[in-house]
């Protein structure tokens, strides 16, 4: 019987050490509601904060991670130099461990008790999806830079939600496109079997047949297969000119390896559907050359991105992701926006973000559509071999510039409530 | 007789190859759980992690230290047999006379501890390892095109299962390891050292994973989350096979390796879960498994 | 007995009060694992039985609850019934295969079998795949009362928890529960005495999958979207370490375990980054080799102790 009583008096000695702290936290917007507003620029706090959710230790990691953390910090950094802000400008961060009631609760806690007036990074689409729902109930913004889905900005649309870098449809349609333009007419697929890996797929199939192209087949495998020679040898057998990988992450470097190492590559062309910089950084270029695929952004593009990359391998070591890069486009596109308004309120800032031309290193012309996607030029790039490359991370040639207009989905085929039709 | 159910034979001989492949790892993996398990009754949930652990220590040695694939195969193995003795010395030894399934609880969490470790210091795209100079190109074999690299994993794997078969079943090493599963008080009053085969044991069976893993290292992408997936299937493979007997894993092993190719091209989509489907029906027919003896 | 009872009372009052000073969400998150870890606990406390697989039950009841109330329209309490049913149904699948073995096979099939499910739902077309099973409404409890309201939520969830774990204590000390005690204790010794031990053995599977269930279905209700997470091995490992660090066959030892992962989950997400997982291994160890009796456990013996030796 002791026992127990020890028992019930140690839960509840847990819960109150939880309960104190907490209401710490509670007390703390209230004090902030109070707080004097600095001139010119109204704010719900004493100054704006932004938060970067993203995946600190999980597979997603080396997408977004720390080096989205240091992107964000850059542009604050240089919104500060640039514009003098008479007001505060704070950054926190969390990892969500990639679990989206992790996400959804620590977004709650955000908004409700320390002031985040902005939410950026948020890859891995549960918790997008999850985060994006909390924005709305709290009233202010998300700008997603790491989720793939098309939810975000179809039947999961909301007014506070921002997709800024890409998204499955803009990766299939424009690398399809791009593909079958320069020859690659008949494919086979390699399909991660689950949701993702379906719609990547079919959107890619539907682009290459609508621009005259054939699909010979396709071939679904499981989810963290450790193994693809298999796979492999069945789209060998299809002798499709392209090799289209509706996969991700491992999956992909895993793919591509055993397409090397089975001479796979000597007939066909790989078109990775989510490939970027840091698969091609695992894996070497002597394994990746050749491969084509669709990214939102590239470091060795011009002289202003190869500026802003410098700065950041300066500090990560590592040149930037299409996320990386995004979000240090995204915070400051924002912070602008909140200048711009005069105010940190959420439907404000929003107005403003969607009515503003968007250009920076990452954005060129780019805007925010009412269905809450930005517009923005994608790249169709092909990697180099090892002799074309000049430096460390030289990895892509340009081969074409999908422009924003037809890379992403049309406003007419969304199915977001917001658009008005 | 071109084909079956409408696949070309050559095709199916070709997946027949690559799940041989397969089931090398599996096969090897499995043989070091069981070795584990038939002196410790320890289920060394950290395998996985170890397996990994062999296919960093590579390519650390590689881009670290110069050393090639050929000194790694050695050397990586070596090293992890000796994290292994280290685990084994400062914590495992303290367990043996709980309940087994405080072995499980404790690897589960070293292994979460090795995971994190490597993905902290290296992040999780992974790095890239390749194929050494000599084994690169392919064989043909008439019917399919066979990377030189995945007939050395074949045969490789092979030779070391069969080697730790012999040594374990056929010398007198062998006879006292067995003894000292069978009944260790006996076996320490007959003057072995019980505790000292029992450390360089657990040593041994972590340097087979470790060994995997470098074998595994230039044909799959040395990452840190490369065996956290694979050991729920090696698990099974375990429970299939019933761990009894040495041979017993060593077949098991195979052939699933070639049940799940099999798998890859008549349905494709099953391909992850046939392993477990057969762990269902080797448990309704014969609980203890296909090798096992029910105590 | 008294003082037990002014024990109870005490908790209760404490968490009748909590949302005013908690968030009540993070609060019901807590209560949701908490009854998820004291339905394990049912299981390895007091049958001895280590279910490495456990989070799929958690998962499962999750999607059921959650497409029964989004797409067909169910209100909340049959939604959470319903699926706590399915999970028990699925308990009695994977358990009538699991119990053939004993031990360490016992949690290596747990283990496979999960995983299996796993890859089900991560194909399976109504669970969204990675997007997860999002925008579940929490509907009207009994057409009356509007749950969309975070403290009436909040009052649903802690009647929910604290009949489960009512009900969780009384298994323990009825017969029944005293069979499971033998049956952990010595296996053999309850054949002996003619008790159909695997029979003993499913029933428990079965009211720990439902529990289990139950508590994944309020998960749902309370987050409003079912993801793969709660389906994944790591949980079958964090309820493990749930119960480990809180207690082992202790009656509050799960409540206590789950409240404190949970609350470290939450704290370290903005402080050590990559760590985490680290971090929960390091408690792991730490508990197998030092602390084996867990939070409760160890107090309880330290109780003893000084009350023995006065």
């Amino acid at each position: 019987m002791k026992r127990k009583l020890i028992g019930a008096l140690v839960g509840a000695a847990v819960m109150s050490m939880t309960a104190g702290q907490a209401l710490a936290q509670a007390k703390a917007p209230a004090a902030k509601g109070m707080a004097a507003k600095p001139a010119g620029v109204k704010l719900s706090g004493e100054m704006v904060k932004i938060g970067v959710l993203t995946d600190m230790s999980g597979v997603y990691s080396d997408l977004g991670g720390q080096g989205s953390v240091t992107s964000a910090q850059m542009a604050i950094d240089d919104f500060k130099a640039q514009a003098k802000p008479g007001w505060k400008i704070e950054l926190v961060y969390a990892d969500h461990q990639n679990k989206a009631d992790v996400g959804s609760n620590k977004a709650r806690e955000w908004y409700d008790t320390q002031g985040v007036d902005m939410m950026t990074d948020v890859l891995n689409s549960a918790v997008a999806l999850a985060v994006s729902k909390v924005t709305l109930e709290k009233k202010r913004v998300l700008i997603d830079a790491g989720a793939a889905t098309t939810r975000l900005t179809n039947e999961d649309c909301t007014p506070y939600t921002v997709h800024y870098v890409y998204d499955t449809y803009a990766l299939a349609n424009g690398g399809g496109k791009a593909v079958v333009k320069q020859g690659g007419d008949s494919w086979f697929f390699l399909t991660a079997d689950y949701a993702f890996g379906h719609s990547l797929e079919k959107d890619t199939a539907d682009v290459v047949k609508a621009n005259g192209g054939k699909v010979l087949g396709a071939v679904r495998h499981p989810l963290n297969a450790s193994d693809f020679s298999s796979f492999l040898l069945q789209a060998q057998a299809s002798k499709a000119k392209i090799v289209g990988l509706a996969n991700a992450g491992g999956d992909t470097i895993n793919s591509i390896k055993a397409a090397n190492e089975f001479g796979l590559t000597k007939n066909q062309k790989l078109v990775g559907l989510l490939t970027q910089i840091t698969d091609i950084h695992a894996l070497g270029l002597p394994t990746t050359q050749g491969m084509m695929f669709t990214e939102g952004f590239y470091w060795n593009l011009n002289a202003e991105t190869r500026d802003w990359s410098r700065r950041y391998f300066a500090k990560m070591k590592k040149m930037p992701s299409m996320l990386q890069a995004g979000v240090y486009s995204a915070v400051l596109t924002y912070l602008k926006a909140v200048q711009a308004a005069g105010t940190d309120e959420a439907d404000a800032v929003m107005k403003q973000l969607k009515s503003m031309t968007i250009n920076d290193m990452f954005a060129k012309n780019g805007k925010i559509r009412e269905d809450g996607r930005m517009v923005h030029d994608m790249f169709l790039v092909e990697v180099k071999k090892q002799a074309e490359s000049k430096e460390p991370w030289d990895y892509y040639h340009v081969r074409s510039v999908i422009p924003g207009s037809e890379a992403f989905q049309p406003l007419s085929l969304s199915r977001c409530p917001l658009v008005k039709k | 007789m071109s084909e079956i159910f409408g696949v070309p034979v050559q095709a199916l001989m070709g997946q027949l190859m690559l799940g041989l492949v397969n089931g090398s790892f599996y096969a090897m993996l499995s043989l070091g759980l069981a070795v584990i398990f038939g002196m410790l009754n320890i289920i060394n949930f950290a395998h996985g992690a170890l397996y990994m652990m062999g296919a960093m220590f590579a390519w650390m040695g590689l881009n670290y230290f110069g050393i090639g694939y050929w000194w790694s195969l050695l050397l990586a193995p070596l090293g992890v047999g000796l994290v292994g003795i280290l685990i084994e010395r400062s914590m495992l030894r303290w367990l043996y006379k709980l309940d087994h399934l405080y072995g499980l609880l404790l690897t589960f969490g070293l292994a979460l501890i090795i995971e994190g470790l490597f993905r902290d210091q290296y992040g999780v795209s992974g790095q890239p390892y390749s194929i050494p100079e000599e084994l690169t190109g392919a064989f043909n074999l008439g019917f399919m095109f066979l990377p030189k690299y995945r007939a050395w994993v074949i045969l490789a794997s092979l030779t070391v299962c069969f080697a730790t078969w012999y040594v374990i079943e056929k010398t007198p090493l062998g006879a006292y390891l067995r003894a000292a599963t069978e009944n260790p008080q006996l076996t320490q009053a007959f003057g072995i050292n019980v505790p000292l085969m029992v450390m360089l044991t657990y040593g041994f069976g972590v340097a087979l994973a470790g060994f995997a893993g470098v074998l595994a290292a230039p044909a799959l992408q040395v990452s840190p989350l490369m065996g956290s997936n694979l050991i729920i299937v090696v698990f099974a493979v375990v429970v299939i096979g019933g761990m009894g007997s040495i041979l017993g894993s060593i077949v098991t092993g195979l052939g699933l390796g070639i049940v799940e190719g099999l798998t890859k091209v008549f349905y494709p989509e099953a391909s992850a879960t046939v392993v477990f489907v057969i762990m269902a029906i080797v448990l309704l027919l014969r609980p203890a498994g296909l090798f096992g003896r029910e105590k | 007995m008294n003082r037990k009872r002014v024990g109870y009372a005490f908790l209760l009052a404490l968490m009748l009060v909590a949302p005013a000073v908690v968030y009540p969400v993070l609060v019901m998150k807590i209560l949701c694992f908490a009854l998820f870890a004291c339905a394990f606990n049912l299981l390895i406390g007091y049958t001895g039985l280590l279910s490495f697989g456990h989070a799929i039950f958690l998962g499962t009841a999750g999607y059921v609850a959650g497409h029964s109330i989004k797409v067909w329209g169910f209100p909340p309490e049959l939604g959470l019934i319903f699926a706590a049913l399915a999970a028990a149904a699925l308990g009695w699948v994977i358990g009538s295969l699991a119990i053939r073995r004993s031990g360490i096979y016992f949690a290596m099939i747990t283990l496979a079998l999960a995983q299996m499910m796993y890859f089900f739902f991560l194909q399976a077309p109504f669970t969204g795949g990675e997007d997860g099973l999002q925008d579940v409404p929490r509907g009207k409890l009994l057409g009356v009362v509007d749950l969309a309201d975070d403290y009436n939520l909040y009052y649903f969830v802690l009647a929910i928890f604290v009949f489960a774990f009512w009900l969780i204590h009384r298994t323990i000390h009825s017969p029944f529960g005293q069979v499971l005690k033998a049956i952990r204790e010595n296996e053999a010794r309850a054949i002996s005495l003619g008790y159909d031990v695997a029979k003993y053995k499913l029933l428990a599977f079965v009211l720990s999958a439902g529990l289990a269930g139950l508590a994944g279905a309020t998960k749902t209700l309370v987050f409003r979207f079912a993801t793969l997470t709660d389906a994944h091995w790591h949980t079958s490992g964090e309820v493990v370490l749930m119960t480990l660090l809180g207690g082992m066959g202790t009656v509050f030892g799960p409540v206590v375990g789950a409240a404190t992962i949970i609350t470290l989950q939450n704290e370290l997400a903005d402080k050590v980054g990559s760590l985490v997982t680290v971090i929960m291994g390091a408690i792991f160890v730490v508990c197998v080799l030092a602390f084996r009796r867990g939070i409760v456990g160890e107090l309880g013996a330290l109780y003893k102790r000084m009350t023995g030796t006065r």
